[in-house]
């Protein structure tokens, strides 16, 4: 069976740049089961990682301590989590309990000290920054407390900035209708169209995680990670973005990874589990 | 994609960063002004000087001069004839010029320089800076019957000259005017104890008891006056002399030219004897040349020092003919060679084949080495400090850069988590510096080469609106400011303040480009 990150990590690759990191792997390579890791890791002798293979992320052992002078302040004292695809999972816990760190380690934007991530049964935690770069660019949707939508830059813009990121000038200019499009659809979907044309700074705190939303999809990405998602709205907002959360993970199957401190919001979700001493308890 | 839509949407809402480009800008400007206008003065200087300067001189140490021309130029001919293309004997003396105007002897130090007519036009180009348009064919030494330029025949645009009405009646007519009237008022000048006007000699009867000298009290140096024959004036002429214009003139701070002296007047000039013959110390003597023709190559220095005259009237004046060979001194011998000899290399050939002791052989640049390593010095100490202009505008672009890095941290960061690379986030603050860059220095190249165009106007206006001269025509023989763009020079001023724009972008980006996604994210 193939393995559609390396497929898509490297076709990607090399529409990009021939000669970045990692190699394009051979189709031996390709084609062994999931969860087997890359070569250089069993050249290092590492075993075979035990990621559940029906898990669409797997997190085993992840450590994480921040260094503040002499005194380390450990956050992640070794998390084993699973999501399965399609899964609403809620992380709730404390202000501080290490909850947000979890978020960004699984989305590759921070390394755990120890510990592995796996993404569709390939270890992902050690990637090289490109490939990194190429997993959230395309495999995440990430969005976050304070919307982070680029000032500069107006709504449908913002949402095609995956795209923009993802291809160099002519590759985009030569999709631009295809991309305009599949922005204007996801615009359409979270109720914005009218609003395609203002900059954030011009929309409301739920326009503007909508937006958001809008662009964390239109990679077409398996996982979404969402960072306290309601944290900045009040309630009656709030719940519209779950809703909107949930009709996305009930009608187009996407998996969410939602983190919050707001018990309320995470009954919304499947499954919850619980951050203590930066530990997961599940409920 | 978004490097390069990011790089345009912070070039319009930074205008911060504005403040950057205006700084490169002027640089730019300033630099293409300065490059251009002391090219344009190198240039021109260069030409006048060496237009008036023979390609080589070869000059005899002493004034008194070499003893036989026409060896010396054989000899010449014998040791570098093949980059030979012409040679013209000369002889140059410091001397004194003087004349009356209204009474007045105005005495003016000169060069005195004998040229041979003939052959001088082969070596220099003195025919084009005279007044007379026949002259400028042909250099006569005799006086003209009339026909001079009222124009500066030299200027670009005649029509802003003020015209030298004084010239449209010089030559013959003048000289005849001038004589018809000296005969019916006062004495012709030179004559003054021979001829007594009837009118006058009842006033002076009384001291024509009185001892000579005490009636006159130059009767002494009268006496010592070259004897002229005292012919008419009204019908002929002493020798014939050339005379610079600033000898000749005075020119008004509206740049008008005031003649003092018109081609028809007499002027004396006072030069000192040679010591040939070894009974004889040398001593000044004076001859009367007739002026025949303004010499005005706007070099200053020359303007106002040089005088041309015949070289065979000046040879026996000062005694350098040999009484029994009948062959003549010269001091020096002009040379000029052909088109893309290489100067140093033939003045290297006659130094070493004649003895330095008693010749000296140098380029016009070698004569003129210091001004013009002067003028060259200036223009490199200007761009070292223009280009420190623009370096500072650099530091402006990496302080205005961090700026905006610190404020963009955590868009920055988010670019990061939407998958950015380091290398891409850097682009577009390079990107950023290199649009910046470039829209600095092509507004800067159009500004610069806008002024240096429209130089002359802008100098005019600043003279109206502070009332003070920015470009004296009295003081400057150019009328308006030279310029040269030089193309090389302005694309290296392009190139390089737009590298500094880039490279002042370097460090900013860098730190763009290291920034933890997270960190960055959480960035307030």
């Amino acid at each position: 069976m193939s393995n559609p990150l390396s497929i898509a990590a490297s076709q990607f690759l090399r529409e990009r740049e021939e000669s970045e990191r990692p190699p394009r792997r051979t189709d031996q390579e390709r084609n062994r089961p999931a969860g087997s890791t890359s070569r250089a890791s069993l050249r290092r002798g590492e075993l075979p990682s035990v990621a559940n293979p029906k898990a669409l992320m797997t997190a085993r052992g992840l450590k994480k301590s921040y260094r503040k002078g002499p005194i380390q302040i450990p956050v992640l004292r070794g998390i084993d989590l699973d999501i399965r695809s399609g899964e609403f999972l809620a992380i709730v816990g404390q202000s501080g309990c290490g909850k947000s760190t979890l978020l960004h380690v699984l989305g590759t934007l921070d390394a755990p000290d120890s510990g592995e991530v796996h993404f569709e049964g390939n270890r992902i935690d050690n990637l090289p920054a490109a490939g990194r770069d190429i997993l959230r660019n395309r495999h995440f949707g990430m969005i976050f407390q304070f919307y982070h939508l680029l000032p500069e830059l107006t709504t449908l813009e913002n949402v095609l900035a995956p795209w923009m990121i993802a291809e160099g000038v002519w590759t985009f200019l030569r999709h631009r209708r295809l991309r305009r499009r599949q922005a204007s659809e996801l615009l359409e979907m979270v109720g914005l169209t009218h609003r395609a044309k203002h900059k954030p700074r011009e929309l409301s705190g739920g326009e503007m995680q909508r937006a958001a939303i809008a662009r964390s999809l239109i990679a077409g990405p398996k996982l979404l990670l969402a960072d306290e998602p309601t944290g900045n709205l009040d309630k009656e907002t709030g719940r519209q973005i779950m809703d909107l959360l949930g009709r996305l993970n009930r009608e187009r199957g996407l998996t969410i990874i939602m983190v919050t401190h707001d018990d309320s919001i995470a009954a919304l979700a499947d499954r919850t589990v619980r951050l203590v001493d930066g530990r997961v308890k599940e409920y | 994609m978004f490097k390069l839509l990011l790089c345009w949407r912070y070039l319009r809402t930074r205008y911060i960063a504005l403040a950057s480009i205006v700084s490169v800008m002027l640089g730019v400007a300033t630099m293409i002004v300065v490059n251009s206008v002391m090219d344009g003065f190198t240039s021109e200087m260069q030409d006048r000087i060496h237009g008036i300067l023979s390609d080589l001189t070869f000059e005899s140490v002493s004034v008194d001069g070499m003893y036989d021309a026409e060896y010396h130029m054989a000899e010449i001919r014998r040791v570098v004839g093949q980059y030979i293309e012409g040679m013209s004997p000369t002889v140059h003396v410091p001397a004194m010029l003087r004349y009356d105007v209204n009474g007045h002897t105005f005495t003016r130090p000169i060069n005195l320089i004998g040229i041979d007519e003939a052959t001088y036009a082969s070596v220099g180009d003195l025919g084009k800076y005279l007044q007379h348009p026949d002259n400028r064919k042909q250099l006569r030494f005799t006086l003209r019957e009339g026909g001079y330029d009222t124009l500066d025949h030299q200027a670009q645009d005649p029509s802003k000259l003020i015209p030298r009405k004084q010239l449209a009646t010089a030559g013959w007519p003048y000289r005849r005017e001038k004589a018809r009237m000296q005969s019916q008022s006062a004495m012709p000048p030179g004559i003054w104890d021979t001829t007594i006007p009837s009118s006058q000699s009842v006033a002076k009867t009384p001291r024509e008891s009185l001892p000579d000298d005490r009636i006159n009290p130059f009767a002494a140096r009268d006496a010592n006056l070259p004897q002229q024959d005292f012919e008419d004036p009204a019908e002929h002429q002493s020798a014939g002399a050339v005379l610079g214009i600033a000898l000749a003139s005075v020119r008004t701070s509206e740049g008008e030219d005031r003649f003092l002296v018109l081609p028809g007047d007499d002027v004396r000039i006072t030069y000192p004897r040679t010591s040939i013959d070894p009974r004889l110390e040398p001593e000044a003597s004076t001859s009367v040349f007739t002026v025949v023709d303004i010499y005005e190559s706007k070099m200053s220095e020359y303007d106002a020092s040089f005088v041309f005259v015949p070289l065979r009237k000046l040879q026996e004046i000062r005694g350098m003919v040999h009484p029994q060979t009948n062959r003549a001194n010269v001091t020096s011998i002009q040379i000029k060679l052909k088109p893309g000899v290489d100067l140093d290399e033939v003045r290297d050939l006659l130094r070493n084949h004649f003895p330095a002791q008693f010749y000296g052989v140098y380029t016009w640049r070698d004569k003129q080495g210091a001004l013009l390593a002067a003028v060259h010095m200036e223009t490199m100490i200007l761009n070292i400090l223009l280009f420190l202009i623009i370096a500072v505008a650099g530091f402006g672009i990496l302080a205005i850069f961090f700026m905006i890095v610190f404020e963009k941290t955590r868009d920055i960061g988010v670019l990061k988590s939407l998958g950015a690379s380091g290398r891409g986030v850097m682009g577009i603050f390079l990107g950023y510096g290199l649009s910046l860059g470039i829209v600095g220095a092509g507004i800067g190249l159009a500004a610069g080469l806008a002024i240096v165009h429209y130089i002359n106007e802008i100098a005019n206006l600043l003279a109206r609106l502070t009332g003070q001269p920015i470009f004296d025509p009295s003081v400057y023989y150019f009328q308006g400011i030279p310029t040269i763009v030089n193309v090389p020079t302005v694309t290296w001023i392009v190139l390089g303040a737009t590298l500094i724009a880039v490279l002042a972008s370097v460090l900013p980006a860098r730190r763009a480009a290291g920034l933890h996604p997270v960190e960055a994210l959480r960035y307030e």
